[in-house]
């Protein structure tokens, strides 16, 4: 094959890779807008609030010690032990349930019945307590992410390792895709099946459709829309754990991880606010879309390089996109037809 | 006891549509403009100029190009500072183009060309609505960022990528460069300040105001009784455009002097107008000022009890503020969605009927 198709399918395959990341932070906005209509801007910051704490946990540091050292004067740090990444995990899921409780139970709860716009500027100021408070709990240093289950099941690193050790050669010409997106890919596909199965086949996943379709009929049926709230926010605080995991085993635990989440929106632009399949879709399409975009016409690679914009295009082509997509068909590809009334 | 409306009897059209009917509000009016035009100048020095007034001044011209736009129209709008962005960058190539013109034009100039830019960016509203709209106003924020930083002709090919103010003079009184003086830039911004306040105030009591709130209510309503969405939509993207074109242009001339674009006209500058409308109260000229007032003076105020008094390294000072800020934003919307302006209209309210309110 010759060098330059090869080198622009590799770029390909890692849109798709980075795709599928997008593609998972896009999934927690799915999940909490259909079932209470809420668009959270917080995922990206719950996503790095999870890994975060994984970390934090996992090297058994002390929540707040900057703080407590700065008040009374003392030097603690750690613990002084390792815990092991499944146990960690579990504790960071009971974090997150406890998150989505509070969230639920001192935010979303005193506004219920407002304009969605009025929560969604609600779920920025959760962005920026969560980031405050994420940095103040675990410190705001850049931390690497190493995540082992038993049996030295490791996830694989990322950029940090040399690329023969970090990549997978398929079909040895030269083909180079990161281990670490093969394995992401993996996770989304089997949490995304996991999640359609859990919401079509068990009595909690019914409820939280059924709540998601209307509220007023799931509570005349007996559901509580407290707990189903409860529930769709620990579901999306899990998928932010894994989404926070994947980043941060990619590029280091760090406050740009909060960034993503900014990726995500036109990702949900594209497939519709209310569409799983829309999501992934819409994940796959902005993540070729804009590695192909950076290759062709930001860095001139196609075409004999007639168009060359200088690089840095990916800041802003998903939305550019995802803009001039939505003037054509506002509600996405998947999304539910708006129907306005007076 | 003294603020009443009872006996204040107005006897010509115009007294009764007047902006403070309240004699007391009036002359409160009149006294704030005397204090800031005729004693803050003379007692003004580098430090309060740069941390608090300057900022506070630029700001709340933001704040009330945004409070037109979120607050009176309804379009949320996360492009701020890419917005901010055009101001600056069109005031830097007017400055440099056409030194001998008057700064006091180029900054109205920056303004018009940044009611444009937004209106191109506003046409999608017509079709795309509520949070869509929001997602695509981050398309502004991220593509205008990148133009300005990757475009030479922007910033004149300098080797730094960044823009930096010439010397400019208003009555021979440098108030760009290097060797201004603190209540000169002051004065500057205060007069665009009181200018733009006086603009949007009268804009938002008149026709215009009224569709765009009539829009804001609910778009389709509004359409049926006769409103024309597609110019209501787009005179409160020009106008917000052109008001935050004039602080993002004194922004850079006056208060930075020097501005790398991804740094100064980020998306947190965005957010942070957005929370300032929040804070102060949607749909408020006032409220724009408040908001303004309070978001600029928080952060100094916690450096002076978290640094300066406890000691406490600047980080964890910085994460703190964080959450304060997004804590007060969620508290806000549970407890006053109307922000600070609702707080002083209640509390007018009250003094009416104090301190019999039977």
């Amino acid at each position: 094959m010759p060098e330059q198709l090869v080198f622009a399918m590799e770029v390909f395959a890692n849109g798709l890779m980075s795709g599928v990341l997008y593609a998972l932070v896009a999934l927690g906005f799915v999940l909490i807008y259909k079932a209470s209509g809420i668009f959270n801007f917080a995922q990206g910051v719950m996503a790095l609030f999870a890994a975060m704490t994984l970390v934090g946990i996992q090297n058994g540091q002390v929540p707040f010690a900057h703080l407590i050292n700065a008040i009374f004067g003392t030097h603690v740090h750690t613990f002084g032990w390792n815990i092991s990444s499944a146990f960690a995990l579990i504790l960071t899921v009971g974090v997150m349930i406890l998150l989505a409780w509070a969230v639920q139970r001192f935010v979303f709860r005193h506004l219920v019945g407002q304009e969605p716009i009025i929560l969604f500027m609600a779920t920025i100021g959760l962005a920026y307590f969560l980031e405050g408070f994420a940095d103040l709990m675990w410190n705001s240093e850049i931390k690497t992410l190493t995540f082992c289950l038993p049996g030295e099941l490791c996830l694989p690193q990322g950029m940090n390792l040399a690329i023969d050790d970090a990549a997978y050669n398929a079909w040895g010409v030269g083909f180079f895709i990161d281990n670490l997106d093969i394995t992401a890919t993996l996770v989304a596909i089997v949490l995304v099946i996991a999640l359609v199965a859990f919401s079509q086949y068990t009595k909690q996943g019914r409820a939280m459709r059924a709540v998601a379709d209307d509220h007023q009929a799931a509570l005349s049926v007996g559901i509580s829309l407290n707990f189903i709230w409860v529930l769709v926010w620990s579901l999306a605080g899990f998928v932010a754990l894994v989404a926070g995991i994947m980043w941060g085993a990619k590029s280091g635990v760090q406050f740009s991880l909060s960034l993503i989440a900014l990726k995500a929106l036109p990702v949900l632009m594209l497939g519709g606010f209310t569409s799983i399949p829309g999501a992934i879709v819409g994940g796959l399409i902005i993540g070729v879309g804009e590695k192909m975009f950076e290759y062709c016409f930001g860095i001139g690679q196609c075409f004999g390089g007639v168009i060359n914009l200088g690089g840095a295009t990916e800041n802003w082509f998903a939305y550019v996109l995802a803009l001039v997509f939505l003037v054509f068909r506002p509600q996405g590809l998947f999304g539910e037809k708006i129907i306005e009334r007076v | 006891m003294f603020y009443r409306e009872a006996g204040d009897f107005k006897k010509t059209y115009s007294a009764d549509n007047q902006t403070f009917p309240i004699k007391i509000d009036r002359v409160g009016y009149y006294l704030a403009l005397i204090v800031a035009f005729l004693v803050i100048p003379f007692v003004i020095n580098d430090y309060w100029a740069n941390a608090i007034l300057l900022p506070f001044l630029i700001y709340s011209i933001a704040a009330i190009g945004l409070n037109i736009l979120v607050g009176y129209c309804g379009q949320v709008s996360l492009g701020t500072g890419g917005f901010m962005a055009v101001g600056a960058y069109a005031c830097y190539k007017l400055m440099t183009s056409f030194p001998d013109v008057n700064i006091f034009f180029h900054v109205l100039l920056s303004g018009g060309i940044t009611g444009m830019v937004c209106v191109i960016f506003g046409l999608p509203s017509l079709r795309i609505k509520g949070f869509y709209l929001a997602v695509a106003t981050l398309a502004a924020q991220f593509f205008l960022v990148w133009l300005f930083n990757r475009v030479p002709w922007f910033y004149n090919n300098s080797a730094s990528g960044q823009i930096n103010a010439p010397e400019r003079m208003v009555f021979g009184v440098p108030v760009t460069g290097p060797n201004t003086e603190a209540w000169a830039t002051y004065l500057f911004c205060l007069v665009f300040l009181v200018l733009s306040a006086l603009i949007a105030r009268n804009l938002t009591r008149g026709m215009a105001g009224r569709k765009w709130m009539a829009i804001r209510d609910m778009d389709i309503a509004a359409e049926i009784i006769g409103v024309n969405p597609l110019k209501a939509k787009i005179s409160a993207f020009a106008v917000s455009g052109f008001f935050v074109g004039i602080s993002g242009a004194l922004f850079f001339a006056l208060y930075l002097g020097a501005v790398e674009v991804g740094e100064a006209f980020g998306i947190t500058k965005s957010f942070l107008v957005l929370f300032m409308i929040i804070i102060g109260g949607l749909g408020s000229i006032f409220g724009s000022f408040a908001g303004a007032a309070f978001l600029v003076l928080l952060p100094v105020v916690l450096k002076v009890v978290g640094v300066d008094m406890l000691g406490w390294p600047t980080d964890i000072v910085a994460h703190l503020q964080l959450v304060i800020v997004g804590g007060l934003i969620i508290m806000f919307l549970i407890l006053e969605p109307h922000g600070l302006a609702q707080l002083w209209r209640v509390a007018k309210q009250k003094l009416r009927l104090w301190p019999f309110p039977h």
